[in-house]
């Protein structure tokens, strides 16, 4: 069987029952604007300061629009039993759970041109290294769907989930780098900003963004591909482990 | 000479258990191809966690099943080739048309766009939903859901149809019109596993039943097999108005041959190996302040059956379907 035209009815089915629903769209437009604009405001700087925070406001953008969605294309599928619709399909698991997945994978990257797009519009960007940047909001995109996925089927109910990815959201925007540097963390908290996968993300952004890294682009990158296979095979475990005991 | 097929479906020694629930402890049975098998029992007794086991959806803790001779438990990718499910509780999505439902139900299994869109057309035209094919799945009644949801299942054309409890909850016409669609697709060659708490519904339509109790069945057979037992016996069903629950013990001292009980408020159901004389009954019943508004003799069915071989009654039976809705007749 072609499984691949199950692949892509799963992803049509998703990003039009979901994610092109005019509240998500325009969620997905006033989050990163939102954003942006409590940076400026926090900052009191001019336009100059748009590179300085337009990685944050990026990752931030793509954290928060991935890891939401996920617990209603998941969540709330199981809740009301459609994902089982899915499981009596003779699909591979691996491929459903990616089809499942793309959707927020592609809502991630579309929530993170939001900024970048003000921000060429305001700025120049002319010293952006866009071999970086794109792979990179790709990688933080997956990571952070991965991420969601895994809240996703750790929980039973939606409001469980936005919980509970919540207790990972906020901290990382404070652990990973994004605003201020993982070097001026309290010693204690920097080695934990090394067990989360944005600091990688971030490290990248600001890389392309300003040409401030600390890591090498190329161990960010293996590190967040690490990180977005790992969150997927334990995600698919858990699955197969509480969905098909 | 070929050899014998494969039987659809054969279940050997199935146990599941959920944290302290056995809900499932020794269920043994085999389909034929071409065959309605019924699968009966009270709410709880584990035929949805049965089924749920046969189509992948829940590893088995024990036991083999097999499907089309493909192994389950080892391969359950390729036995959902094999089957359709229609699950108790629509799984459809109620953002999509009905259209759109059959369209993307069959692309999960591979259908491509073409012959999708002509084969959910064409069900939509078989289960009389044509006219609703461009509404939201949402906004459908009960029982237009539950069409569509058979629909969806047959959508791939698949060689086994699992259905768990189709007319539970749905009103009388369209449980009517359910069961003519299932007849048809038994009669198109289609093996059919129905599971239900409807005992007259599973006497109408299988050709073979299991009755499963308490996670494990206790008996299959043909219909004809299991109701031979009670052929010959007589069973008359009095409504009265009054109460008759406290006279239960006199009845039985009275009437020492007759056996009797008491499925409903009202009604006394007499069951007996000869013929059973209507005036004694009611005059004894007048004279202790008891109306009896009707008198009549009553075929004996799977149901007296089902209480004999399993032990459940026949009011526990009642209740449920009162709970769930109750379209069955």
């Amino acid at each position: 069987m072609n499984q691949w035209i199950a692949f892509w009815s799963i992803f049509v089915k998703d990003l039009k029952t979901y994610y092109l629903k005019p509240p998500n769209i325009s969620w997905g437009l006033i989050f990163p604007l939102a954003w942006t604009g409590m940076f400026f405001v926090k900052t009191g700087s001019g336009l100059s300061s748009i590179p300085e925070v337009l990685p944050g406001v990026m990752a931030v953008s793509i954290l928060f629009g991935t890891t939401s969605m996920l617990a209603v294309t998941i969540t709330f599928e199981k809740k009301n039993r459609s994902f089982e619709r899915l499981l009596l399909a003779p699909l591979s698991f691996e491929i459903l759970m990616l089809a499942k997945t793309s959707g927020a994978i592609l809502f991630g990257i579309l929530n993170a041109l939001v900024p970048l797009f003000l921000a060429v519009w305001l700025t120049d960007l002319s010293q952006v290294a866009w071999g970086v940047l794109v792979p990179a909001v790709f990688l933080i995109s997956v990571a952070s769907t991965f991420m969601g996925l895994f809240i996703a089927v750790a929980v039973s109910e939606v409001f469980e989930a936005q919980t509970f990815s919540n207790f990972f959201r906020f901290p990382m925007i404070f652990l990973c780098g994004l605003f201020f540097p993982v070097s001026a963390l309290p010693f204690f908290l920097e080695p934990l900003a090394y067990f989360l996968p944005l600091t990688y993300g971030a490290d990248l952004l600001h890389g392309a963004v300003r040409g401030e890294h600390t890591l090498p682009y190329l161990l960010d990158m293996a590190v967040l591909a690490v990180f977005c296979i790992g969150l997927f095979a334990v995600s698919l475990f858990n699955i197969r482990r509480r969905w098909i005991a | 000479m070929t050899p014998d097929p494969p039987p659809a479906i054969q279940a050997q020694g199935l146990a599941k258990r959920f944290d302290k629930v056995q809900a499932v402890s020794a269920v043994d049975f085999e389909v034929r191809s071409g065959e309605l098998f019924g699968f009966l029992g009270p709410n709880g007794a584990g035929k949805t966690t049965t089924i749920n086991m046969l189509t992948g959806l829940a590893r088995p803790d024990a036991g083999t099943i097999h499907i089309s001779g493909v192994d389950c438990t080892k391969n359950p990718r390729a036995a959902q080739h094999l089957i359709g499910v229609v699950p108790d509780e629509s799984n459809l999505y109620p953002e999509l048309t009905g259209f759109g439902n059959l369209c993307f139900c069959a692309a999960l299994y591979g259908i491509g766009k073409t012959e999708r869109r002509s084969r959910a057309r064409e069900l939509l035209d078989t289960f009389d939903l044509a006219g609703a094919a461009n509404r939201k799945f949402g906004g459908y009644s009960k029982g237009m859901k539950r069409k569509l949801a058979i629909a969806a299942g047959i959508i791939h054309r698949p060689d086994i149809l699992f259905l768990d409890e189709p007319t539970t909850g749905i009103d009388v016409a369209s449980a009517r019109q359910l069961r003519r669609l299932v007849h048809a697709l038994h009669k198109n060659g289609t093996t059919i596993f129905l599971t239900t708490h409807y005992i007259e519904e599973a006497e109408r339509l299988c050709d073979r039943i299991a009755f499963i109790v308490s996670g494990r069945t206790i008996r299959t057979d043909t219909v004809d097999n299991l109701i031979q037992p009670v052929r010959d016996t007589h069973v008359l069903q009095i409504t009265c108005i009054g109460r008759t629950g406290d006279l239960a013990d006199t009845l039985d001292r009275t009437f020492p041959d007759l056996t009797f009980a008491f499925p409903e408020q009202g009604v006394i159901r007499v069951t007996s190996g000869s013929p059973v004389r209507v005036g004694p009954l009611v005059r004894f019943l007048e004279d202790r302040a008891v109306e009896v508004t009707e008198a009549r003799k009553i075929r004996p069915s799977l149901e007296e059956v089902f209480i004999d071989i399993t032990g459940v009654k026949a009011e526990i039976m009642g209740r449920e379907k009162e709970k769930t809705g109750g379209g069955s007749l």
